[in-house]
């Protein structure tokens, strides 16, 4: 009788071990987000952001407005000083990455102001020359940086005023002085470990 | 029993007397010096028995120290506009960088408990530091090329965190002037309290003056007075008791970012921990013998009672130290300015004193005015030197002629007395590379 008992115990359990992990086999796998679609709508808030920057508080603000704020390279040296719009961009990379590291990016080009904000990787190199050979189109890959492997997108940043290439142009620091209105001057990285 | 039985019992004995002595200096003891791996360098070493400062997590590993670091210094880093926050540097595009020099940690460059190989800054790195990022640099730099590879921060034309008065932009505007420019009128202390209603002398005020006339006639001709503070001002408590000895809790109630300077910098920073003051005898530096014992403190400097700022500016920091750069301060070309002052021949504003340059008074906003308030922390200017710059020496001096005499280890040591003996050229490169540039411009 013992003996009976204990068998069906086994059995019992047995039986609802292979069921629990047949239900758990049959749920649905948890994809998670696209990294393109998820680096495509990073990229939306960022240029609506940088956008709005520039057209409602420097262009209303500045020398083109009101004349009350002074956008200038160094402008934490100016009372009135606020920073470029590409200060400004890159001040929010810098304060993402306190917060976080599920993503990074940066601002970067092939002709940079600052060496230090050109391509390192090779799928950077790839990136930013695939854009500025390509207006109006992104450009999506993989690179094993370090243990990680990231998904790496980069998106052309364009010359939208004179402000920008008339800026870049006369910098002493300029690889390129014939920017033109319209023109991608460089672009933005943005990189997901997956 | 033969030797060999005893050894074993022996070396228990002796590992639990170890043991028992580190646990007791750990867990109970107040003195915990003999837990040192080594000697803190010169920026710590006043709090080295503070060890929670610095070790806040006993398994917290480089976080924990790096938290620690910024607790204290992230708000003279944000000052200094630093050149390299970690923030650039947690990017995975820099991870090779990292693989040279991980700047993500201060520890990477200022490792602790390593006195013996500590250089200038608190640094524990070779001095090539820069070069391995910047080797580059003669491509866009040609006057840089062939430059030595641990020239880039000894030269007096770079530093790795505060560059405010060193890059390239600074160097222009400011170009150019007379070595000595009209002295500078270093502002009155600050009104901002003159309008405040003064409150009546008390008659526990009264009585305490009356028996203490030399006091009395000490306070009366100081600017406590002049602002209506009375005895009871220092002297009581919250709860109206009376304080015999007012320290720095008193003043502070008043002198709040004095206060808060203070204990920013090397004479108050033990306060900041919870630690008894420094005096000249626990300090590295050379002192006059008979201050050794002269604990820091408020009226340390300023004396109690008559608070002449004077005599705090010059008369009581050489009353305690006497370097080399000390000493020589009263035959130097600043000091014969302050003897000048004092023997009534020039105003006192035209006159340079020890705490002109290292505890400076600076034009600040305070509650809707301009108000000047002198920088308690002496450090706050001083390392990397080039940091005085723009808060002191371009007030009367030219940007080269600054930059020279800070370079120059022969006048930080006489006290700057003569000229600086060799060149720094970085302003020189500066204008040629935008002569060059405008000429390129124009064609």
């Amino acid at each position: 009788m013992r003996k009976t008992t204990k068998s069906t115990l086994i059995t019992t359990m047995l039986i609802s071990t292979f069921a629990g992990l047949s239900a758990c086999k049959s749920e649905p796998e948890s994809k998670g987000i696209d990294p393109k679609l998820y680096t495509d709508s990073l990229f939306a808030v960022m240029k609506a952001d940088r956008t709005n920057y520039t057209k409602l508080v420097v262009k209303r603000l500045g020398p083109a407005g009101a004349g009350v704020i002074r956008p200038d390279e160094h402008w934490m040296e100016l009372e009135n000083g606020t920073p470029l719009p590409a200060q400004m961009f890159r001040a929010g990379a810098e304060a993402v990455a306190d917060m976080t590291d599920t993503f990074t990016y940066s601002l970067q080009s092939i002709w940079p102001i600052n060496p230090q904000n050109a391509p390192k990787t090779e799928l950077e190199k790839e990136g930013l020359t695939f854009i500025a050979e390509n207006p109006g189109e992104n450009f999506y890959g993989k690179e094993k940086l370090g243990d990680v492997t990231y998904f790496t997108a980069v998106y052309p940043d364009v010359a939208v005023s004179d402000a920008c290439s008339g800026c870049h142009n006369a910098h002493k620091d300029s690889p390129k002085t014939d920017f033109k209105l319209g023109e991608v001057m460089g672009g933005v990285v943005i990189r997901v470990p997956i | 029993m033969s030797m060999k039985k005893l050894y074993w019992p022996l070396w228990i004995v002796i590992t639990l007397i170890i043991g028992g002595f580190y646990a007791f200096t750990l867990f109970k003891q107040e003195d915990k010096s003999s837990l040192l791996i080594g000697d803190a360098t010169y920026g710590h070493y006043q709090i080295e028995m503070a060890c929670s400062t610095c070790h806040t997590d006993a398994f917290g590993g480089k976080e924990s120290l790096q938290t620690a670091c910024v607790n204290c210094h992230k708000q003279e880093l944000d000052e200094a506009h630093d050149s390299h926050p970690r923030k650039k540097f947690t990017d995975p595009r820099n991870a090779n960088m990292l693989e040279t020099l991980d700047a993500r940690y201060c520890i990477s460059c200022h490792s602790e408990h390593q006195k013996e190989q500590t250089h200038a800054m608190g640094l524990t790195l070779p001095q090539d530091y820069c070069f391995h990022c910047h080797k580059d640099i003669g491509k866009n730099r040609p006057s840089h090329k062939g430059l030595a590879f641990d020239s880039c921060a000894s030269s007096g034309c770079h530093n790795y965190h505060d560059n405010r008065a060193l890059y390239e932009s600074f160097l222009l505007e400011n170009a150019g002037g007379v070595w000595l420019k009209d002295i500078a009128r270093i502002g009155h202390a600050s009104k901002a309290h003159a309008d405040v209603s003064k409150p009546a002398a008390t008659e526990a005020d009264a009585n305490k003056a009356e028996f203490h006339p030399d006091i009395t006639a000490q306070w009366l001709a100081s600017s406590h007075a002049e602002a209506g503070v009375n005895c009871s001002g220092c002297h009581s408590s919250s709860n109206q008791s009376w304080i015999e000895k007012p320290g720095i809790n008193e003043c502070q109630k008043c002198h709040n970012q004095e206060a808060d300077g203070f204990r920013q910098g090397k004479h108050g920073m033990r306060l900041a921990q919870a630690l008894p003051a420094i005096s000249p005898m626990e300090s590295r530096l050379p002192f006059q013998p008979d201050r050794l014992q002269q604990q820091h403190s408020c009226t340390a400097c300023h004396n109690a009672h008559d608070f002449n700022t004077q005599q705090a500016a010059t008369t009581a920091c050489l009353g305690c130290h006497a370097d080399e750069h000390s000493r020589a301060f009263p035959g130097s070309p600043h000091g014969q300015l302050q003897q000048q002052a004092s023997n009534g021949k020039i105003p006192l504003e035209e006159s340079v004193s020890c705490a002109t340059c290292h505890m400076p008074r600076l034009k600040q906003h305070y509650q809707g005015q301009q108000v000047m308030r002198v920088e308690h922390n002496q450090n706050w200017n001083l390392r990397p030197n080039e940091k005085m710059i723009r808060s002191v020496c371009i007030q009367c001096h030219n940007l080269a002629f600054s930059i020279d005499a800070l370079a120059d280890p022969v006048l930080l040591k006489n006290n700057f007395t003569g000229k600086p003996a060799s060149h720094v050229p970085s302003i020189d490169w500066a204008q040629e590379r935008d002569k060059q540039h405008e000429s390129h411009q124009s064609h």
